[in-house]
Parts: C-alpha cells; structure tokens; sequence
C-alpha cells in the first residue's frame, strides 16, 4: 500500500485510525521532502501495523497550521488522536521506525 | 557467509555515484550505502547552473537520480543503510550500519558535509519553530514577516535572496564588514529593498517562549547589543563534514575533514575520501565527481595488488 494523502475530508478518518499514524508534511519543491518521501512510502508498502500518510502543505495550508508546521518535512506520529513524537528535516528510514516503535 | 564487495562507497552523492559508475564499469562488484536518497546535499539544491553539459541548468535532485541510474546501469548495487561505525584494521575492512554488516576489500567515503550549527543555547529548542537552516525549503512559511539571515558565504547570499522575494523584510548578520559571497550576489543584494545588512555582527541570543519572538545581534566593534523582533532565523554559516563515525580511525584535520590529497588516498591503504568530506580548495559538484573518478581508479589498483 502507498501513503495516503491527506486533505480536509478524510483526515479525522486517518486520525481516527486503530494503528499508529505517521504523516509526512512535504511539498513537491522541497528537496529533503523529495528525500523523505521515497522512505515514507517504503514503510508505507512494508509495515502495514502503521497507518502512513502524507500532507502536501501546498495544497493543505489549514491542516500545517493546525499542526504548527513551519519547516519541511515534519514527520509527526499519532496515536488515538493524540500527537506523541514529531521530527523535523530528513531522517533516515530507521529513525522513522524508531520514532513509530518507541 | 557475508558477501566481500570489491568496493564499498559510504555515502551517494555526485563523488559516491561517481566512483560506484567507474569501479562497476571497471567490472569491480560494487556497493553503495545511502542513509537517505541519491544526491546528497546536490539534491537540496535547486537549480544547478555550473555542472557542465547542461546549459539550461538542471534540478540538484534530478542530477542525483541520474548519477544513481547512470551507475547502476553498469550493475553498482545500492542499499539504503546508515553507517554507525568501521573497522578497516584488517585486509577486509568492515562496515557496521543500522540494518547490516558489510565487507570490502576497499572503501571509498563520500559522505559530505551538513549545514553547521551557531551553537546558541536555544537553537535546538527553536528547530522548526523560528531556527531553519534551509531557506529553499521553510522560506514559504515566512511571507510578508521578518527574518533574519546569518552568514556571507554563496549559500548566504543565495539565502538572502531568495527570502527577500518572500519576506517583508530579512537582516542579514554578517561577522564582517563585507561579504565573502562571490561577486555576482553583490548587486542583487544591495538592489534588494528589504534587505538590511548588519555588519560586524554575531547572533548573541534567541528569544521567545515557544516560538522564537526576536533575537539578540551584538555588534563586535561597538560591543553594543540590540534586540531585533523576527519570526525566524535562517542559519547559514557554512557546513561541517559527516565524519563522527571515522573518530580514531581516519587521519581527519582540525575542522573534521578526511585528511588525502588529489589521489583520494587516506592514511590507511585501501580507503579514500572523495567529494566535500575530503580536505581540498574547491567543493563543488565537478571536484566531487573528479575525486570519485580517481578514488575508483586506485581502489582497483589496490585491488589488482598495485598501490
């Protein structure tokens, strides 16, 4: 499965996910986005035990606000709606697994 | 029994790519090791105007998909794995990363430099929320407000730039009295109605309580020290080489670089530094894919019992 990308209506059914939730902020222009992207979408593809998604905030400016988000990408995790960890700038993939797994 | 590559690159950008497309089109069984995408800090860049042979320009993070794409034609295989230490005492030398365990006869490190931090108290704090380091990246949160951008190199000046299209107004914090910048950033700059250049100058101190409210600029001939409101703070103060891993076992100078010369060739046979991590005079895309050439053409001199 690829990423799911978010916009205004489906995002409390991503937030209202059983699994833990990764969501990547990224825009098309931002090249440690176009870096981490790729990553995002591997775990994505391999660990179906996280609900991953993705916010172009472009095209999603409300939903960055509501976040804080002011630099890009921002990786934020989720769990029963609630934000528990949050990583700026480009990580790699393991550093992503270990912000969902702790 | 774990594979022996002939040659082992840590690190894919424009040096790393180039030494895997020449040791794998030397017949060498080659390997490159990417903590994070092709490219490395080519990819962050925009547009790249002074890498021959495209005379329009080229996007950094395309060339970076063509130098990995051009290399593995020739059958240089790529794992995506952070490097976390190396053992290069015996004849195999190994490589210890976040997924796997590596082994080669010979090494090539590539792995570059990242953006230098002030080492202000607050600057971590402050990540993301009024402290960046990528102007291309988070300047399109700062439109219409106030910035302040610190250094006087190219990649400053391009900063600076950059952020006075989007910004109300950017300060520009320079140690010295003049920029270091090449030329061709000078006009622009002064041209630039909203930039306003604060010369002799440090940032002293970030303020605010979440979110970063103003900064502290001490001027150092005057020593006096004034309180500018801004919304961010762009760092832009030049690089340091990613080389904590190779602490203890890899001639390095003061500043953290790979201590090798034109040859690429490091204290230890076998292993050789190639691209920004390398101490050298010019870091650009053309050095970096000159050093992979030569890095690739020793290593298989090495291996063929010929150093």
């Amino acid at each position: 499965m690829s990423a799911i990308s978010v916009n205004k209506n489906n995002f409390d059914q991503i937030k209202a996910s059983e699994n833990r939730v990764l969501l990547d902020f990224y825009a098309d222009w931002c090249g440690p986005c176009r870096m981490v992207l790729p990553l995002v979408e591997q775990i994505a593809d391999e660990y179906p035990q996280y609900t991953v998604a993705k916010v172009n905030v472009d095209a999603e400016p409300e939903l960055a606000q509501a976040f804080g988000v002011s630099s890009i990408p921002t990786l934020i995790v989720m769990e029963k709606g609630n934000v528990i960890k949050r990583s700026m700038g480009a990580i790699p993939k393991q550093r992503i697994l270990q912000l969902l797994e702790d | 029994m774990e594979a022996i590559y002939d040659v082992l690159i840590i690190g894919g950008g424009p040096a790393g790519y180039t030494a895997a497309l020449y040791a794998a089109r030397a017949g060498l069984k080659t390997l490159l090791l990417e903590k994070l995408s092709a490219g490395g800090q080519m990819a962050l860049t925009d547009i790249i105007d002074n890498y021959p042979g495209f005379d329009e320009g080229i996007e950094g993070f395309a060339l970076g998909m063509k130098m990995q794409s051009g290399a593995q034609r020739f059958g240089a295989q790529t794992e995506y794995d952070e490097v976390i230490s190396v053992d290069f005492g015996g004849e195999i030398k190994k490589v210890n990363a976040a997924f796997g365990n590596y082994l080669a006869k010979t090494v090539i490190i590539s792995t570059g430099a990242s953006p230098k931090e002030l080492g202000l108290p607050k600057e971590q704090e402050f990540l993301g929320r009024g402290v960046h380091y990528c102007a291309h990246c988070d300047g399109n949160f700062y439109k219409d407000k106030t910035v302040i951008l610190v250094g006087g190199g190219n990649s400053a000046a391009a900063d600076a730039l950059h952020l006075s299209r989007l910004a109300k107004k950017v300060y520009l914090v320079h140690r010295r009295d003049n920029l270091r910048a090449t030329k061709i950033y000078h006009e622009p700059l002064q041209k630039a109605e909203n930039i306003e250049f604060l010369w002799n100058s440090r940032l002293q101190d970030l303020c605010g309580d979440i979110k970063l409210t103003s900064a502290k600029v001490q001027n150092l001939i005057t020593n006096q020290t004034q309180e500018i409101n801004c919304d961010g703070v762009f760092i832009s103060i030049g690089r340091k080489p990613a080389t904590e891993f190779l602490q203890g076992v890899l001639a390095l100078d003061d500043k953290g670089y790979i201590i090798a010369d034109e040859t690429t060739k490091t204290n230890i046979e076998g292993v050789y530094a190639v691209g920004d991590v390398r101490t050298k005079a010019l870091r650009q895309v053309v050095t970096a894919v000159a050093d992979g050439a030569v890095a690739a053409h020793y290593a298989e001199s090495y291996i063929n019992g010929s150093y």
